[in-house]
């Protein structure tokens, strides 16, 4: 309770701090007076969120840079050994390869999925519809750990002969075949592909929710347009429709393809990396921490942020397309 | 729920202005069975994996860790033996209370503190004029897609010198940090779409900036604020990397390290406990979801759905 009180002192003395700042900041800029005032105020009413980036993203990129040339416990500089040491061993290509296969795979199917329920869900009656969009949506309120706790439920093995507690199991076994340890079946990457289902599982409902406006903002008139020209649904769909919400389209393949290049939580939980389900995410976490080994771990960032700056780029560049049309 | 966190950040200026008359959805006789069956399909499949959870969380440990929690459609008599023992076990011994309270003391100061000075920036970026004002914006934006995992060693070893690691304001101010970028960018873009002539009025009559933002902007921008406020909420309760690596297991853990650490993995404390954790690990978020979705909903497809 000391605690909860402790944090709610926090919240009220942390934004009375802020109003209090602001109000010395825009003091100090108004006591310069005159044309000084106006040139100096923007920049102090940006001050507080600026340095707030500047610590905790702008210098550590710098320096988790600085840090990825030189030893575990950056003594000492040893050039481009991180590197080549993780690109030649052969786990960290694997685990390489694994978060490509997320990226090739989760993006794309949860645009098509988020689309598809949008689509179907928007042609039945509004209660339905609400109450089907909600069921779908609420899982992006739980966390990847309690969604650890739900699908253990779905995925657990039991060995032959025992009853199963795991719902595919169940399944399965009811069917008459041997039950399968699920998480263990490393062929194909089959269970790299189910840890992949919990996080459609957790983001179909944001694609769905943004999807679903973009398809409602569409005009009418153009719909109606496209019908009197004799065009069926289908090529409607793809041909007006498609076209129209293509922006939405890419905004969430983008939030998505960031999101799961740094997929750690559900890995974690779920497998630890065992039976070459491992990502860059939780490779990075135990160089970080089980080896202690943060030469390795602010290499594996930089490859990170070197693969996110290709979408850097480009938001930046539809950002200023965006405001150029408003 | 990581990945998210940059996501209504590029959602937010979706498509512009367009509105339509409701004529085509709504109408139940368009909706053809298909869409119907499929959906009723997928609505069962999303949520009948979190009704076992629940369903496991109140059955005693040999029901639960034996049988299957489908069996108590056909064995009435186990209904009987549920009970709340699970949760009292995994809040007592599991430590589960605790950390609760410890994800409360982190969330409320991480969620509300950023939100006002993000409005500050937000309002000089949509309302002043200054030199490098589209630049410093421009950087906000790419600074969005620029994942958290570059802070950690470094911010790591400046925490070890400080003596901060394993605190509260360790998180905190990490929150705040990763948080910011997001926020000013939806508060500014939604603070952009607000009338100008009230702005340039309250000038006329001699308002501050000061004035302006408190009496004018910030009541005007609540909606953004709110969407904003849940999101991170979301996030900063869900999280599990930065609380791994800034506070770590301990009398500071927040419930997701706490559940991790003391129910799965090698402690493997059985279904009946695990379920009844995560539960616990999600009820809150679950109705701050449910009571706030419209706010929510509104604050992501705010570009949409502008007219």
């Amino acid at each position: 309770m000391l605690k909860i009180l402790n944090a709610l002192i926090t919240v009220g003395v942390g934004i009375a701090a802020a109003v209090v700042l602001y109000w010395l900041l825009d003091r100090l800029a108004t006591s310069l007076g005159g044309k000084w005032e106006q040139r100096v105020k923007p920049y102090l009413y940006i001050l507080p969120a600026y340095a707030a980036l500047v610590f905790y993203l702008v210098y550590p990129a710098v320096q988790t840079a600085v840090f990825s040339f030189a030893n575990a416990t950056s003594t000492e500089w040893v050039g481009l050994d991180n590197y080549t040491d993780l690109l030649g061993s052969s786990n960290f290509r694997d685990t390489l390869f694994n978060t490509l296969l997320w990226m090739a795979i989760v993006p794309v199917v949860t645009v098509a999925m988020g689309l598809a329920v949008a689509v179907l869900a928007d042609r039945l009656s509004p209660r339905w519809e609400k109450s089907s969009k909600t069921i779908i949506f609420l899982p992006m309120a739980i966390s990847f750990v309690g969604a650890g706790t739900v699908w253990n439920l779905v995925y657990d093995f039991r060995p032959p002969g025992r009853e199963q507690i795991g719902l595919q199991n169940a399944i399965v076994t009811a069917l008459g075949f041997d039950p399968i340890a699920w998480l263990q079946l490393s062929d194909w990457h089959f269970n790299s592909l189910l840890l992949m289902v919990m996080l459609l599982w957790a983001q179909v409902g944001f694609s769905m929710v943004l999807l679903s406006a973009a398809v409602k903002g569409v005009p009418e008139d153009t719909l109606e347009a496209a019908r009197i020209d004799g065009a069926n649904e289908r090529s409607i769909f793809f041909r007006v429709v498609v076209p129209q919400i293509w922006g939405t389209v890419i905004t969430v393949f983008i939030t998505t393809l960031i999101g799961v290049m740094k997929i750690f939580d559900i890995v974690y939980v779920m497998t630890n990396g065992t039976a070459n389900t491992n990502v860059i995410g939780l490779e990075f976490f135990n160089q970080l921490f089980t080896n202690a080994n943060n030469g390795r771990a602010a290499a594996i960032v930089v490859m990170l942020m070197l693969a996110t700056v290709p979408i850097m780029w480009y938001q930046v560049r539809h950002f200023r397309r965006e405001e150029s049309m408003a | 729920m990581t990945q998210t966190q940059t996501t209504m950040a590029a959602a937010t200026p979706t498509p512009k202005t367009r509105k339509r008359q409701p004529s085509r959805e709504g109408s139940p006789q368009k909706a053809g069975w298909f869409a119907r069956i499929v959906v009723l399909i997928l609505c069962f499949l999303w949520i009948v994996p979190v009704i076992g959870l629940f369903l496991t969380s109140f059955r005693p440990r040999d029901d639960a860790n034996e049988t299957g929690w489908w069996t108590l459609f056909w064995t009435p008599s186990a209904w009987g033996r549920m009970s709340l023992d699970n949760y009292s076990q995994a809040i007592d011994q599991g430590g589960l209370g605790n950390a609760f309270i410890n994800s409360l003391a982190i969330t409320l100061p991480a969620t509300f503190i950023p939100v006002l000075v993000a409005a500050f920036a937000a309002y000089a970026f949509a309302f002043m004029e200054f030199p490098g004002r589209d630049f410093l914006f421009l950087a906000v934006v790419s600074l969005l897609v620029v994942p958290n995992y570059i802070a950690f060693v470094p911010i790591l070893r400046i925490y070890g010198d400080l003596e901060l690691a394993g605190t509260f304001p360790a998180v905190w101010l990490a929150h705040i940090g990763f948080g910011m970028s997001l926020a000013v960018y939806i508060l500014r873009n939604y603070m952009a779409t607000l009338p100008r002539s009230i702005i340039e009025s309250a000038k006329i009559d001699g308002a501050s900036h000061f004035q302006t933002f408190y009496r004018l902007v910030l009541p005007m921008s609540v909606p953004a604020l709110a969407a904003f406020a849940i999101f991170q909420f979301l996030w900063v309760w869900n999280d599990l990397l930065v609380a791994l690596i800034f506070v770590g297991p301990g009398d500071n853990a927040p419930i997701t390290v706490a559940l991790r650490n003391n129910l799965m993995g090698q402690a493997g404390a059985g279904q009946h406990l695990l379920t009844a954790g995560g539960f616990l690990t999600m009820v809150l978020p679950i109705l701050v979801f449910l009571f706030m979705q419209r706010f929510f909903v509104r604050g992501l497809t705010a570009g949409a759905v502008k007219g």
